[in-house]
């Protein structure tokens, strides 16, 4: 999936995460989480994987993490890349 | 069991992930009402995604969109793999019922989900879905429950909501009648007040003397109450007991008739027994032999 344009996906409320794409010739991920310690590499691991199997290869991927779920994070993240890449479920 | 139905919007992960400890007996995951337009993409993810993670112990009823909404495939397609106890039709009609069920059973089949499996629960919050209740119960085989929206019908027969509920009086009664003689469940309409701790207690004991199976919630707050209220109550268990205890007292005896403190006990006694002890047996309410 490419992404095309800029979208977004989920809120900056309590548990959800807010994810924002961006067309870009490579892949960057730019995190911000009150968890950043604990669990930063974790919710960095889990956002590679959905990106792997929905087959971004670029973009910029900016996540401002509320301490969101894993699945909360995976949904968020499917969402605003299939906005970005204009083919919404 | 569906004593208490907990609405949680879709869109909301608190909600769903705080869902999994609710004391509701069903959780129904709303894509419908509660999910603003724009976000009926964000919010079908989420609901796959907290469904292929979370441990839900629960019964899980998907809240699908209208069928003249152009969301409730999309709905269906992304919902059944994820094999929820039932769907729940909004402004449910005949047609609509019908509609859902053939895509339920296309889905099913491609999903490797049992035939059948995914149940129906039809919404009736018009005037018109009143009227044709029990056409509306029957109109599939998956069809396990009538659901009264009352704030959506009191809209259309255009009168005030009221906590007494003298406007949805008739139609509390219809679907229960119309539920009944289908063989389903018949679930009634949420207790919007949420501070009304005494409130929510008398519109469930409303329901339940009307002969309804269980109640919807919006707010964790009125779950206690509905579950004590639709669960059978100690002495009604005690009588149950007493009931099937002369009963085969009786039968040993040979006798023709069996009275329980000077009373015939006659063939509704005795299923009302059952159903008592059914439902007692399945809440953990028996006590030991």
């Amino acid at each position: 999936m490419k992404i095309i344009k800029t979208a977004s996906a989920g809120t900056l409320e309590s548990s959800d995460i807010l994810v924002t794409v961006q067309p870009a010739d490579i892949l960057k991920l730019e995190l911000e989480s009150p968890v950043l310690a604990q669990y930063g590499e974790q919710i960095e691991e889990t956002v590679r994987t959905v990106l792997t199997d929905l087959g971004v290869k670029a973009g910029l991927i900016t996540l401002q993490d509320q301490g969101a779920l894993d699945c909360t994070i995976r949904a968020r993240l499917e969402t605003a890349v299939r906005r970005g890449a204009e083919q919404e479920v | 069991m569906r004593r208490s139905l907990l609405f949680l919007p879709g869109n909301s992960p608190v909600m769903l992930q705080n869902g999994a400890v609710m004391p509701a007996d069903a959780l129904i995951m709303d894509l419908e009402d509660a999910v603003a337009p724009d976000q009926k993409d964000a919010a079908r993810l989420l609901v796959t995604s907290a469904l292929r993670t979370l441990d839900y112990s629960q019964e899980i009823i998907i809240r699908i969109n209208a069928s003249d909404s152009g969301h409730w495939q999309q709905d269906l397609t992304a919902l059944v793999p994820c094999r929820p106890g039932a769907v729940m039709t909004t402004k449910s009609s005949v047609e609509a019922v019908k509609q859902t069920a053939e895509l339920l059973t296309e889905l099913e089949r491609a999903n490797q989900v049992t035939p059948g499996a995914i149940g129906i629960i039809a919404l009736i919050e018009t005037a018109l879905g009143v009227e044709q209740a029990y056409e509306i119960a029957t109109a599939s085989e998956r069809v396990s429950a009538l659901f009264l929206g009352a704030e959506d019908l009191a809209a259309d027969l255009r009168c005030e909501r009221t906590k007494e509920g003298t406007e949805i009086f008739y139609s509390r009664s219809r679907l229960v009648l119309a539920a009944r003689a289908a063989g389903i469940d018949a679930i009634d309409t949420p207790f919007t007040d949420v501070q009304d701790d005494e409130g929510i207690i008398a519109d469930a004991e409303l329901a339940r003397s009307l002969g309804f199976s269980g109640k919807a919630a919006i707010s964790p707050r009125h779950l206690s109450a509905i579950n004590q209220v639709f669960s059978p109550r100690p002495e009604a268990i005690r009588y149950a007991l007493a009931v099937m205890a002369a009963l085969e007292q009786g039968k040993r005896e040979g006798k023709g008739v069996v009275a329980l403190d000077g009373k015939m006990i006659d063939a509704p006694i005795a299923a009302r027994a059952e159903q008592v002890l059914t439902a007692a047996e399945k809440l953990g309410l028996l006590p030991e032999r």
